[in-house]
C-alpha cells in the first residue's frame, strides 16, 4: 500500500433505532482499487455515501488527502467534490440530456471553456471507454444497461478527477460484458493514475480487479486485506462467500 | 493542495530569423484554469501561418486531459497551416498523457446533424405530434370504454379500495380549498352587485343575482377548475412517474389492466365528488353572499332566505350539479391519458403535467359553454 488517500475510523451511522456502522474503521492507498464487501445490508452503499457526503454518520472521522471532510466548510467542498467522480448504481444519468451533454455537465458549469473544446474533450472521454462515437447524440432511455454503465463511467471522469466511487459497476451485465468493464477499470487506473474505491458482490472482480478490500459485516469491518489476506480469514460469512456454490462456478 | 495558477502562453519573437516565434506554456493546464490560455492560442492560430513555433512546455506545473485535448487541438490546427513546430521541455508525465489523449481523439468527423430549427420541420414534427396524439387518445378512450363494459359484466372486478382512496384524496382533501374559493366568489359577487343594484334601490334583488349566479355557473366552474389543478395535475404526474420507473408495466405482465386498476377508480371516484363538491361550493357561495348582503345592504338573513326560496328552482341547482359528472370525466380521463403518455425521461413528467392541466381546464370551460348553449336552446 502505497501512502493512504482516504482514511476512515470509528464510523458510527445510526437510522433511528437501526444500528448500520458501529466504529467501522478502513484505510485506502494511493492509487489502488479497493473494494468494500459485504451482504445485502451490511451497509456497503451507506458508507460509499458517506464518503461522498451523501449522508452524514453519527461519529467518527473520514479523512481524505489528511482533512477530516466532514468538517470542512463549503468553499474546501466544492472543490473537493471536483477531484472525485461517482458511478452510481443505476448510472443515474440525467435523462433530458443526451449522452454528450451528460458528460458535458460539469464541464460547463466548472469551467469557461469555448463548446468546441468540450465537445471534443467529451468525444475524447467518449473513446476512452469505449462507446461508439454516434452513442453521443442518444438520451440514456435509448442506450443499453452496458452502456449506461460506459456513459455514467465517461461522466464520473469528465472532470479529470483523482478519485473514483463506483457502486456494483458490473452488477446487472453479462459475464461478459463485466470482464470488459473490470478490463476497462483497470487500464483506466494505469493509464490516469485513478484511486478506486467500489463496492462490489461480483467475486470475478475481486479476483481480478481488486486490490484490496474490505468485509462488512455485523456492523463492523471483518476482514480488510489483499484476497490472500481475507482468504485466511475465519470468519463463517467470509469462509461462505469464497467458497459457496456460486463463488465455484465462475472459476 | 497548492493554489492553483491560470494557465497562461507567453509570445515572444526568437532571435532565429523573422518567421520563428517562441511559445511558452505557464502555469496549471487543467480544465479549470483553461479559460485565458483558450482565447490567447486562438488568436494566436487565426494570426499566424506558415512560421516557425518553438513551444516550451518546461514551465508547465499541471496538465490534465483537458489541457492535453486543447494542445493537441491547437498543435494539429498549427500544422495544418503550415507551421513548423518544435517542442521544448516536455516531460516524460507529458508525453505518457499525449499518447493517452492521442489515441482516444476524433480525427475531425462531420455528424450528420438535421437542422431542427428550420421552420418546416418545426410544423412537421408539431403536426404528426398532434395527429398521433389524438389517435392514441381515441384509443386511449376504446380501451377505457371497453373496461367499463368489462367490470359491468363482472362488477366483482371493480377496485373499490381504490375508488374509496381517491374519493378520500380528491373529494375529502379538497373541502377546505373549495370552501374557500367558493366562499370569495360569493362575496366577490356580492360586492360587484350590491354596489349597482344600490343605484336603482334594487337591493333585494342581490338575492336572484348571486342564486342563480353560482348555483347555474359559478360553483361547477370554479369547483372544476380548482380540481383540475388539484387532482388533475397529481393523476398526470403519479401516472407518468409509475410508467417511468416501470409500475404499469409489471402491472400488465402480472395481467393486471392500468384501465382497470388506475384509471378506472379515479375516474369513478372523481365523478362521485364532483357534483357533491358543487352542491357544498354552492351553499357556501350563496351563505358568501347573503353575509356581505347583511353587511352591505342590510338585509337580514331571513329576508334573503324567504327570497331565495322564492327565486331558487331546484332545477336551477340540478343543471349546476348535472355539470359535475361530466366535468369530472373530462378532467380524470384527460389527466390519466396524459399521464399514460409520458416517456422515459424526468422532463415530459413536466410536459405532459401541464399539457394535462392546460388541457382539462380548457375543456372545462368549452363543455360549459356548450352547456350555455344548449341549455339556453332549449330554454330551461
Amino acid at each position: 500500500m502505497n501512502s493512504e488517500i482516504i482514511k476512515v475510523s470509528n464510523l458510527v451511522t445510526q437510522f433511528g433505532p437501526n444500528k448500520i456502522h458501529d466504529g467501522v474503521s478502513i484505510t485506502i492507498g494511493s492509487g489502488e482499487i479497493y473494494g468494500i464487501l459485504g451482504g445485502s445490508g451490511s451497509g456497503k452503499s451507506t458508507l460509499l455515501k458517506e464518503m461522498i457526503l451523501l449522508l452524514r454518520p453519527e461519529s467518527g472521522e473520514i479523512s481524505f488527502f489528511g482533512q477530516n471532510i466532514l468538517t470542512m466548510n463549503s468553499a474546501s467542498l466544492t472543490k473537493l467534490r471536483q477531484q472525485w467522480g461517482v458511478l452510481f448504481q443505476g448510472g443515474a444519468l440525467y435523462t433530458s440530456l443526451t449522452v454528450t451533454e451528460n458528460i458535458a455537465v460539469q464541464l460547463k458549469e466548472y469551467s469557461d471553456l469555448p463548446a468546441a473544446l468540450i465537445y471534443d474533450i467529451v468525444q475524447m472521454k467518449i473513446n476512452m471507454v469505449g462507446l461508439p462515437q454516434h452513442a453521443g447524440s442518444l438520451y440514456p432511455s435509448e442506450l443499453s444497461g452496458g452502456m449506461v454503465k460506459r456513459v455514467a463511467l465517461a461522466r464520473a471522469l469528465a472532470m479529470d478527477p483523482v478519485l473514483l466511487f463506483l457502486d456494483e459497476p458490473t452488477s446487472g451485465l453479462d459475464p461478459v460484458s463485466a470482464n470488459m468493464f473490470d478490463q476497462l477499470i483497470l487500464d483506466l487506473r494505469d493509464m490516469l493514475g485513478l484511486t478506486i474505491v467500489m463496492v462490489t458482490h461480483d467475486l470475478e472482480s475481486i479476483k481480478t480487479t481488486v486490490d484490496r478490500f474490505c468485509v462488512l459485516g455485523e456492523k463492523k469491518v471483518i476482514a480488510e486485506g489483499s484476497l490472500e489476506d481475507v482468504l485466511i480469514n475465519p470468519h463463517p460469512w467470509v469462509k461462505q462467500f469464497f467458497t459457496g456454490k456460486r463463488g465455484q462456478t465462475r472459476n | 493542495m497548492t493554489a492553483s495558477q491560470q494557465a497562461q502562453l507567453h509570445i515572444s519573437d526568437t532571435k532565429q530569423g523573422e518567421k520563428a516565434v517562441l511559445l511558452v506554456s505557464v502555469g496549471d493546464w487543467t480544465v479549470n484554469q483553461l479559460d485565458q490560455a483558450v482565447e490567447c492560442l486562438q488568436s494566436f492560430i487565426k494570426l499566424n501561418s506558415g512560421i516557425i513555433i518553438q513551444w516550451d512546455l518546461s514551465a508547465i506545473k499541471n496538465i490534465d486531459s483537458a489541457g492535453m485535448v486543447l494542445f493537441i487541438n491547437s498543435y494539429d490546427q498549427l500544422i495544418s497551416k503550415g507551421c513548423e513546430i518544435k517542442l521544448i521541455g516536455e516531460s516524460t508525465e507529458h508525453k505518457r498523457l499525449y499518447q493517452l489523449v492521442r489515441r482516444f481523439i476524433n480525427d475531425k468527423v462531420t455528424a450528420v446533424t438535421i437542422d431542427k430549427t428550420s421552420f418546416v420541420n418545426k410544423v412537421g414534427e408539431r403536426s404528426v405530434f398532434f395527429v398521433l396524439n389524438w389517435l392514441s387518445f381515441i384509443t386511449f378512450l376504446g380501451e377505457s370504454f371497453v373496461s367499463f363494459w368489462h367490470v359491468l359484466k363482472q362488477p366483482t372486478e371493480i377496485r373499490f379500495g381504490s375508488i374509496v382512496k381517491n374519493i378520500e384524496d380528491a373529494g375529502v382533501r379538497a373541502i377546505p380549498i373549495i370552501v374557500l374559493t367558493s366562499f370569495l366568489i360569493g362575496v366577490v359577487i356580492a360586492y360587484q352587485g350590491a354596489v349597482q343594484l344600490e343605484k336603482f334601490g334594487a337591493n333585494i334583488f342581490i338575492v336572484d343575482m348571486i342564486a342563480l349566479s353560482i348555483t347555474r355557473e359559478l360553483a361547477p366552474l370554479i369547483t372544476a377548475i380548482v380540481v383540475a389543478g388539484r387532482t388533475g395535475s397529481s393523476y398526470t404526474a403519479m401516472l407518468g412517474v409509475m410508467k417511468i420507473t416501470e409500475e404499469v408495466n409489471a402491472m400488465r405482465a402480472m395481467g393486471f389492466m392500468p384501465q382497470i386498476f388506475l384509471v378506472q377508480p379515479r375516474i369513478i371516484a372523481l365523478i362521485l365528488c364532483l357534483p357533491l363538491l358543487i352542491f357544498l361550493a354552492d351553499i357556501v357561495g350563496i351563505a358568501g353572499g347573503m353575509l356581505i348582503s347583511n353587511i352591505h345592504l342590510g338585509i337580514s338573513y331571513e329576508v334573503f332566505i324567504g327570497r331565495l326560496r322564492d327565486v331558487l328552482d331546484v332545477d336551477q341547482v340540478l343543471i349546476g350539479l348535472i355539470k359535475g359528472p361530466v366535468f369530472a370525466w373530462l378532467i380524470a380521463t384527460l389527466s390519466c391519458f396524459y399521464g399514460l403518455q409520458v416517456s422515459n425521461n424526468s422532463e415530459s413528467i413536466g410536459r405532459y403535467t401541464t399539457i394535462s392541466v392546460v388541457n382539462t381546464i380548457f375543456f372545462v370551460i368549452a363543455s360549459d359553454a356548450l352547456f350555455s348553449i344548449v341549455l339556453t336552446e332549449l330554454g330551461i
